[in-house]
């Protein structure tokens, strides 16, 4: 079997294993092995990415293509770049580190762990697809357990939220796959026959017209999972009622499922209609940056104030992406690989912060650096990430978007630019303010001295996603400079 | 040059940050003050091994000094847009190299007496030995990115420090407000280095300061709105420096950053990290001096002017020692700020670039002392307060003296540090400026009287009855004092015009005596006006103090500034921003949401009645249908 099926086949296979288990024991361990193999699997890959890319330089490597329905000329088409490498690496990473968080789930554990592993089989094969109605098909499957996980395991008003979440993000798939329909259809243009496969498409000119039609619906069908504004309502009532592990996956891997589509499918398919609408969009992402930011300010429940830091931090991918060159991509990409590690890092420690203080409001908590250091230094680190501090991934990230956003000379652009790189000090602001409240000052509630020190488990979760922060913040060249040559080929498609 | 061995310098005490911060829990105390202390001492004994090598052996070829650059690629931009990372040396990196480690090493021995009975000791030095870490990049840096990021990096170490009492209120809310207010001018500045790198492609301080390079000759003329861009970009940059620098109006973080540890303040927000910004504008300064006529030089000196005689005002009314200290720095950051903005380049012209960096290296000499002086007696007394404070010669001569000598250098006296620093400032000014010159000869009177003011309080007067007699604090704490003291009084006489200046090239610098009796004179004024009000108990100050009225009630206050912040924080961003923004968000984005959502469920309950599970109605409907489609069908057979 190929590097690249066995992302699909190994979670496949740990839930079938996981349906014969037997007590809370077996259930975690097999878990736990499944995604230490899926991680190992992820590295491996990064290194056979860099041997293979020295001896091959197509867009795309480890492809293979298998007939899946003829009529339509669906395939089951694979393949990866630099960029799918490292997202998929993330979203191993994440997967490991939320099944060690989730280590103590009482409620029907067997399932929770079933539909967290079919949920990342979702995101395996849609990061690795190249055909469009495979990589759909995947898509839903990554969506349609978020209902379940929520619904069944989640806190508060969860099925409302619930709901919530699962309408918005179908009603976009509605949308999307009116899209890819469009696209579809409009792949025999130059006379061939009529295909899903992505890089056949972006051969094919597509009308004019039918660009400027179809570009939008694709465009918005991704970005609402990419927490688009005002698209974007759906993630703070949803990453606030779901369970941690299911926050973490979500927001820290699902989210970026929006910022890939809009380059590899919306974008990279669709140039002329991307030059045509691109400038409302630029306005929405930019108001989305600013208005999260905003919005995080006067949130009191950490759920809700980590929910719109990312509508704004994923509204800076999105704006990136629309900026059109290559610093810019991989200033995108970066964005969304250092925004998944510190969200996922922030739903895990407000998760164990809950657990012991059974409140996430802000102002009910105090002085928790001296009860429980541990969490409480890597939420500092995490939120000095988030800020975009040099030494931590967020600066590489946030840089390459301004500087690449810098290169355009139209007074639009700078305006809209400018705009959002004020947007570091509002973020400040945000972050030091829950800093100051929950983890300085006196300790609040007497109650907080007896909390429980940090486990093991928590410990192994939260350093999986730490290490990758830190180490995308001191040394990003290797994966910058892999970034930006796989983006290269994208680019240069829609230019 | 071989440059090797001075990339330990920053790389030592970053080692000892790692060290003592991942085993923070495990490490002993009395272990960790040793292991920081001897980390910075490498450091410090290769930054002199650097400066005997640059200044003397081989760092001047045909008596110009050389730039050595040392880089490898941090991260790919474009093909030409990069960071580097490395280290540069010219002579005002190696000056600092000096200033940082002579006075890191000094505040980390005398820690070991502060922070003694502390319970975050450890945590103490790994946080000092981080921001040596970075003060050492930043100073190194060979491009403006680099310095962006370890500028960023002393602000956070900053701001850890002077969060470093935690659980105290007051301590988290300076914090806070140093890191904001700083990160508002880095914006400033951020958006400088994207247009200087967007027109000129580079980022390299060595490209963009040549007087015959691209950024200056060619780009320069590029306008914008009346401006060439690269001004725009210099006074964009200049910003965040003012913010480090604490130049009006960004400086309201760094009274209220005293809240930190006093061996911080004396670290960072006296001697080192605040000269930031003064350091920025030199390092940049041949831009700033040949793009658009020197144009952004000229806000340089009326910024640094006003804020000197700003700060020195407010200083004279302040009771908390170190904020007066603190009042104190901004004043004297001022001076080299206007020092560089009335400076020229070759010879002589730039003398005022020369006097700058020189009064750089003797304030953070004796402004130090000043602090871990004021630090000692406020381990004596228990307060900040001057009121709690007077008579204290007596049970501590040290720490008496060498504040004494410390403030006779700020004060301009002969034959201490300050003076020479100084009136190479007040030279520079008389030439180009004589409104500059004027401000800066009348904040000399007012430094020498306020620093008396304190002086005369806390020392003589009349005693404060203590609860413990206050004794003299140990020798670890005695040490520095006294090193600082004897390099407050010497490091007047290095002739810093041979080493530091503008275009690398030497020359003699006069005493100018004329001016210098001047400036000798309005010190020694300050000096016996402090002596009368002062020295022994009596009310002439606080009938002074009724005499001016409301102007000592607005000086006081600071002038209000911090309100004005307050208002524009506080009641216009949270109160008509962030909370609109937030009930926006509620009630008309979430709400249309919403309302989607509701409008469907409310169709199909008006449309499930159809559903009614009685044959007869579904019957009626079928045959309903039957007809109409029937009906439908005639129509299209007919026509």
């Amino acid at each position: 079997m190929d590097i690249l099926s066995l992302f699909l086949t190994v979670p496949i296979i740990t839930v079938l294993v996981l349906f014969f288990t037997k007590g809370l024991q077996q259930i975690r361990l097999v878990s736990m092995m499944g995604s230490i193999i899926q991680l190992g699997m992820a590295i491996h890959l990064i290194f056979a990415y860099f041997n293979e890319r020295a001896v091959n330089d197509s867009i795309m490597v480890f492809t293979k293509d298998i007939i899946w329905f003829k009529h339509l000329n669906i395939h089951y088409a694979i393949g990866v770049d630099g960029i799918s490498v490292a997202l998929l690496l993330l979203t191993a990473i994440v997967v490991l580190a939320g099944v060690f968080i989730s280590w103590k789930i009482k409620d029907l554990p067997k399932e929770f762990f079933i539909s967290l592993l079919v949920l990342s089989i979702g995101v395996y094969g849609f990061f690795i697809s190249l055909d469009l109605f495979t990589m759909f098909v995947f898509f839903e499957i990554a969506v349609i357990p978020m209902y379940l996980l929520i619904g069944i395991w989640g806190s508060g008003p969860k099925e409302y939220s619930a709901m919530k979440l699962t309408l918005m993000l179908m009603g976009a798939s509605a949308v999307l796959l009116v899209g890819i329909l469009g696209i579809y259809f409009n792949s025999n243009a130059d006379g061939g026959a009529l295909t899903f496969n992505i890089l056949e498409i972006a051969q094919v000119n597509i009308p004019v017209e039918a660009q400027k039609l179809f570009f939008p619906l694709t465009f918005i069908g991704f970005a609402v999972i990419g927490a688009l504004f005002p698209f974007h309502t759906w993630s703070p009532d949803g990453h606030a009622s779901a369970p941690t592990a299911v926050s973490m996956l979500h927001a820290g891997v699902l989210m970026k499922l929006g910022g890939y589509g809009v380059f590899r499918v919306a974008m990279y398919l669709l140039p002329e209609g991307t030059m045509h609408w691109s400038w409302i969009f630029i306005i929405l992402s930019v108001i989305g940056v600013i208005y999260g930011a905003f919005a995080a300010i006067k949130q009191t429940d950490l759920k809700y104030i980590n929910a719109y830091s990312s509508v704004s931090h994923l509204g800076l991918v999105l704006f990136a992406l629309l900026m059109l060159n290559k610093t810019s991509w991989n200033g995108a990409i970066l964005q969304s690989l250092s925004h998944g590690f510190m969200t996922a890092l922030f739903f895990a420690l407000i998760g164990m912060i809950y657990e012991r203080t059974l409140t996430r409001n802000v102002t009910k908590l105090g002085g928790l650096l001296k009860v429980i250091p541990f969490i409480s230094v890597v939420y500092v680190i995490g939120g000095l990430a988030s800020l975009g501090l040099p030494g931590l991934s967020g600066f590489v990230a946030e840089m390459n978007i301004f500087v690449g956003a810098f290169q355009h000379e139209d007074m639009f652009y700078r305006v809209a630019t400018i705009i959002s790189v004020s947007a570091i000090v509002v973020t400040a602001v945000y972050i030091l303010r829950v800093v100051g409240i929950m983890l300085m000052g006196p300790v609040k509630n007497n109650e907080f001295l007896s909390l429980s020190r940090v486990t093991w488990y928590e410990k192994t979760g939260i350093l999986l996603l730490l290490i990758p922060i830190v180490g995308i913040g001191v040394a990003p060249l290797w994966l910058s400079d892999m970034i930006l040559k796989s983006v290269q080929p994208f680019i240069e498609g829609v230019l | 040059m071989n440059l090797t061995y001075t990339i330990l310098i920053p790389l030592i005490p970053l080692a000892v940050f790692l060290l003592l911060g991942i085993f923070n829990q495990k490490i002993k105390p009395s272990v960790s003050g040793y292991v920081g202390v001897f980390g910075l001492s490498i450091s410090t004994i290769l930054s002199l091994y650097t400066a005997y090598q640059y200044f003397f052996v081989s760092g001047k070829v045909n008596g110009v000094y050389q730039t050595f650059v040392e880089k490898t690629v941090w991260m790919n931009f474009t093909e030409t847009l990069r960071i580097d990372m490395g280290v540069l040396l010219d002579p005002i990196a190696v000056m600092m190299l000096i200033v940082v480690s002579v006075v890191s090493l000094m505040v980390h021995i005398y820690s070991r007496g502060y922070m003694k009975e502390d319970e975050g000791y450890t945590k103490f030095f790994a946080f000092l030995s981080l921001f040596s870490f970075s003060m050492y990049g930043l100073v190194l840096a060979t491009n403006l990115f680099q310095i962006y990021i370890f500028w960023e990096l002393v602000g956070v170490s900053s701001y850890l420090l002077i969060g470093y009492y935690y659980t105290k209120d007051s301590a988290v809310a300076a914090a806070k407000k140093a890191f904001i207010v700083t990160r508002f001018a880095d914006l400033g500045f951020l958006i400088g280095i994207l247009i200087i790198g967007y027109y000129t492609g580079t980022y390299d301080f060595e490209t963009l300061n040549n007087p015959e390079g691209n950024a200056i000759l060619h780009w320069a003329s590029n306008s914008f709105m009346g401006l060439s861009v690269i001004t725009w970009a210099l006074i964009l940059i200049f910003v965040g420096g003012a913010g480090k620098s604490a130049m009006f109006p960004l400086h309201i973080w760094l009274p209220d950053a005293m809240e930190g540890p006093t061996p911080v303040s004396a670290l960072i927000h006296a001697a080192t990290m605040v000269v930031a910004g003064v350091y920025l504008v030199a390092r940049m300064f041949p831009m700033y001096y040949f793009v658009e006529d020197s144009f952004t030089l000229h806000i340089v000196a009326y910024v640094g002017a006003f804020s000197s005689l700003f700060a020195a005002v407010i200083a004279i009314t302040q009771t908390d020692i170190k904020r007066v200290l603190a009042y104190s720095t901004m004043s004297q950051l001022g001076y080299m700020m206007f020092a560089l903005g009335v400076s020229g380049y070759e010879g002589h012209e730039g003398v005022g670039y020369m006097a700058s960096m020189f009064h750089l290296f003797t304030h953070a000499m004796f402004k130090a002392l000043l602090f871990l002086g004021a630090g000692s007696v406020i381990h004596a007394v228990h307060s900040n307060y001057l009121e709690d404070m007077g008579g204290l010669r007596k049970y501590m001569p040290i720490t008496h003296i060498t504040f004494l000598i410390a403030t006779l250098a700020i004060a301009g006296v002969p034959p201490f540090a300050g003076f020479w620093s100084k009136d190479e400032i007040l030279v520079a000014a008389f030439e180009q400026n004589t409104l500059i010159y004027v401000i800066g000869v009348f904040v000399a009177g007012l430094t020498a009287f306020y620093m008396f003011r304190i002086y005369f309080g806390i020392f003589w007067g009349k005693e404060t009855a203590y609860e413990h007699t206050p004794h003299e604090s140990p020798q670890s704490m005695t040490f520095p004092l006294i090193v600082l003291a004897l390099l407050s009084i010497v490091g007047g006489f290095i002739p810093f015009s041979e080493f530091v200046t503008a275009n690398k090239v030497g020359f003699e610098a006069h005493l100018n005596y004329p001016l210098a009796a001047i400036a000798i004179g309005v010190a020694l004024i300050g000096i016996i006006l402090a002596w009368v009000f002062y020295k022994k108990e009596n009310d002439l100050a606080d009938r002074f103090a009724k005499g001016f009225g409301v102007l000592y009630k607005w000086t006081a206050n600071k002038f209000y500034v911090d309100e004005l912040y307050l208002f524009i924080t506080k009641k216009i961003l949270f109160k008509r921003v962030a909370t609109p923004i937030a009930k926006f968000e509620k009630k008309y984005v979430d709400g249309t949401m919403r309302g989607i959502g509701s409008k469907t469920v409310l169709t199909s309950e008006k449309i499930k009645g159809m559903q009614s599970g009685r044959v007869q109605d579904y019957a009626f409907a079928f045959i309903m249908g039957v007809v109409i489609i029937a009906l439908i069908f005639i129509y299209i057979w007919t026509n």
